[in-house]
């Protein structure tokens, strides 16, 4: 019913969208229009804990809240002001398109068709995330090339059912899919005992099996990743001045953490003699003006959302109940990928 | 003579230009949307079109009535997924049918058991959401034993939490020969019937038209089966790695959307049967007593062809509504046609090209089905003489 109607919703707000905006599409219309309004609406998941769920007071939390956060800080000085619209799978493109929302922070990965095709523009990778397989402990597999034969519980709308079509495909071996929409009514089928694997982003099976499983030993997440997930936000093409905030938003949680600026010692830090630390927090200024903000914007992201390390750690690090490594979104001096370009 | 003055005094005139109007004015907010639609999704760099049919699908599907592979295109993908959509449709009208048939006479029954029975059924699944009855189903299929633990109710077949395995008949010259013959004896069966009707109109006198259909049926497939050596070979099901190899299944999910959609259809079908049943006068049943009909007789010659004309309308829609909420599917993982069509449409981002065919799909089986019921209903409908 759910898919039935969101799908006739989908539909229904193109075509009113599409009435309402007739004809106003130019450059900078997002940016004035966000600055006109006085927040950001942001497209979030419906619940994914550490991407974006809201708790019992219904504030919202997560890795790509604090993405829309840090956007609101560098606009507004404020990064409470966001409002939140929660999307399915398939509600989140079309969403996107029709200018229900301004930004997609909903762990999408970004591909080609979607940078091109359906009109998005993708702004940096805020998680690298890879397509995995849970299975229980019980059947005893090391390696994700022994599931010859087996069923797997698969969430649609994703690029999650051609990942798992191709790699069986590329390994010569077959599978049947189990393809429920839920989220709740997947995890119960697999943890019944329809399916042999589970298989989504690894980050999301360990939120499932974080969420529940009593004992996180019974499963065990396959060590292959078959895909790769840029998790990263988007938003409509045509109005660069608005990419670039969002680009630029997530650069200065990146290059904060690599200056070893966080939210505590932001304030002391204004006294920097660092060349590159003045110019990030806008003590030399230039960058603030180039976005077409304050000058201060940069110190707000990182006075109330904090830096890269402080969200991952919050959200999803050790802080959390996923305890995920930071792997492949430690800093590119650790290891990783997370590299901010010069901010002069 | 009329001049263009008095012309519009005519109620005739009149009634045509306003219904041109209103056709202008319905036409054109329908432009006004597609136009509208199509140009804002051009302006926002968004593809259209259909070409996205003709490319690989790449995602698997779970059960598939025709051979169908990742490789194979969307168009045959969601092929697939109207084959499983008309599949479990069709399979869940006649078993609600049938059903329903049941429920409606029991409800009519004079046995207080089969009666209160009958009711608190009717109540109960007319109730409660069709969803909640469908996820119902669902968590009790999952709940049954892993296929290493499988049930083996009978020899050979196998229940589990993949669903219900049994053996199939490996296939065999002789059984396309039977398959002919059966073909010519339901062939010789239908000219019985012909034949029985006219010679009771004829004679007035009965003819054993059932038994002798049954054997112009039943004998040629046995025969032809018989001479061609009796080849009976099965592919059972065997226990291999994640799950059993070879021999016939069903889904848990076709046997729970299948049962929930029966079940709660049921439900509604036999309130229509009960009212058309006691739409018929029981002065009816009464002069077929006087005429010294046995009472299997008054109900097949006088009570059904009554009744069915005032059940027949409604039942059309209680079709029509199993086969549309065969799309609540997605929520327990049958591949339908929407399944198929959302995962198309998010891969391919064509959302309202992948709506708009289900929606004239739907339209499309729906009147079909309108059509069929229709024509059936202006067959039983009564006759004057």
């Amino acid at each position: 019913m759910k898919s039935r109607l969101s799908a006739l919703a989908i539909a229904a707000t193109l075509s009113v969208s599409a009435l309402a905006l007739s004809g106003t599409a130019q450059a900078g219309a997002t940016f004035d229009g966000v600055k006109q309004k006085g927040y950001v609406q942001c497209g979030v998941n419906l619940g994914l804990y550490g991407f974006s769920s809201p708790d019992d007071k219904g504030k919202w939390s997560g890795l790509d809240v604090d993405m829309c956060r840090a956007v609101a800080a560098a606009m507004f000085g404020d990064a409470e002001k966001v409002k939140y619209t929660p999307l399915s799978a398939q509600q989140r493109l079309p969403a996107l398109q029709s200018g229900e929302i301004d930004i997609l922070a909903r762990n999408t990965t970004r591909t080609l068709t979607r940078d091109t095709a359906n009109g998005l523009n993708f702004g940096p990778t805020n998680y690298f995330d890879g397509q995995g397989f849970m299975v229980s402990a019980k059947l005893g597999l090391k390696s994700a090339k022994q599931l010859n034969g087996a069923t797997v519980c698969v969430l649609p709308g994703t690029t999650t059912e051609q990942n798992v079509s191709d790699y069986f495909r590329a390994n010569k071996m077959t599978f049947k899919p189990v393809v429920i929409e839920k989220n709740e009514e997947l995890n119960k089928a697999f943890f019944a005992g329809r399916c042999d694997a589970l298989t989504s982003d690894a980050s999301q099976l360990a939120a499932i099996r974080a969420a529940e499983v009593q004992n996180p030993n019974d499963y065990v997440i396959l060590p292959e990743l078959i895909s790769k997930e840029p998790l990263s936000p988007a938003v409509r093409q045509g109005d660069e001045e608005w990419m670039n905030l969002v680009i630029w938003a997530f650069y200065a949680m990146v290059q904060a953490e690599e200056k070893g600026l966080t939210s505590e010692n932001v304030d002391a830090a204004m006294t920097s003699p660092d060349p590159d630390v003045k110019r990030l927090l806008g003590v030399t200024a230039g960058n603030g003006k180039a976005l077409g903000v304050e000058e201060n914007w940069a110190f707000n992201i990182i006075k109330q959302v904090g830096n890269y390390a402080q969200s991952f750690e919050r959200n999803v690090g050790t802080g959390s109940k996923l305890k995920m490594p930071r792997g492949q979104n430690a800093l590119y001096t650790e290891g990783g990928m997370m590299y901010a370009p010069p901010m002069k | 003579m009329t001049n263009p003055v008095q012309a519009l005094n005519s109620a005739r005139v009149r009634g045509w230009l306003y219904q041109a109007l209103f056709l202008a004015c319905a036409l054109a907010v329908a432009w006004y949307l597609v136009s509208n639609t199509l140009t804002n999704l051009a302006t926002r760099g968004v593809a259209t079109g259909f070409g996205f049919l003709e490319r690989e699908a790449g995602f698997e599907i779970g059960e598939s009535l025709l051979s169908y592979s990742a490789s194979d295109t969307y168009l045959k993908a969601l092929v697939v997924g109207l084959l499983n959509t008309l599949a479990v449709s069709a399979a869940g009208v006649v078993l609600a049918t049938v059903l329903g048939v049941l429920i409606g006479i029991a409800r009519l029954s004079s046995n207080w058991m089969v009666n209160r029975f009958a009711t608190l059924y009717v109540e109960t699944i007319r109730n409660v959401p069709l969803l909640l009855q469908l996820v119902v189903w669902y968590t009790i299929m999952n709940r049954l034993p892993s296929p290493r633990e499988a049930l083996e109710v009978v020899p050979g077949i196998f229940l589990s939490n993949r669903g219900m395995k049994f053996p199939v008949l490996v296939e065999h010259a002789g059984h396309g020969w039977a398959l002919l013959a059966l073909i010519a004896g339901i062939a010789a069966a239908v000219a019985i019937v012909r034949h029985g009707r006219r010679h009771r109109e004829a004679t007035g006198k009965p003819f054993p038209t059932l038994p002798a259909a049954i054997a112009a049926v039943l004998l040629p497939p046995a025969l032809v089966f018989v001479a061609t050596g009796a080849p009976l070979a099965f592919d059972v099901p065997v226990l291999s790695g994640f799950n059993f190899e070879g021999g016939g299944s069903v889904t848990p999910e076709f046997t729970a959307l299948l049962i929930g959609l029966s079940v709660y259809t049921a439900g509604f079908i036999a309130e229509i049967v009960r009212s058309g049943i006691l739409a018929v006068p029981h002065g009816q049943t009464e002069a077929g007593l006087a005429l010294g009909l046995s009472p299997g007789k008054i109900l097949r010659l006088i009570i059904l062809p009554q009744a069915l004309r005032v059940i027949v309308p409604p039942l059309t829609s209680q079709y029509l509504n199993l086969t549309k909420n065969s799309s609540l599917a997605v929520a327990i993982g049958y591949p339908d046609l929407v399944s198929v069509s959302n995962t198309s449409a998010n891969q391919t981002g064509q959302v309202v090209e992948a709506v708009a065919m289900m929606m004239v799909v739907y339209l499309i089986i729906s009147l079909s089905i309108s059509g069929f019921m229709n024509w059936y209903n202006r067959r039983v409908a009564l006759v004057t003489r």
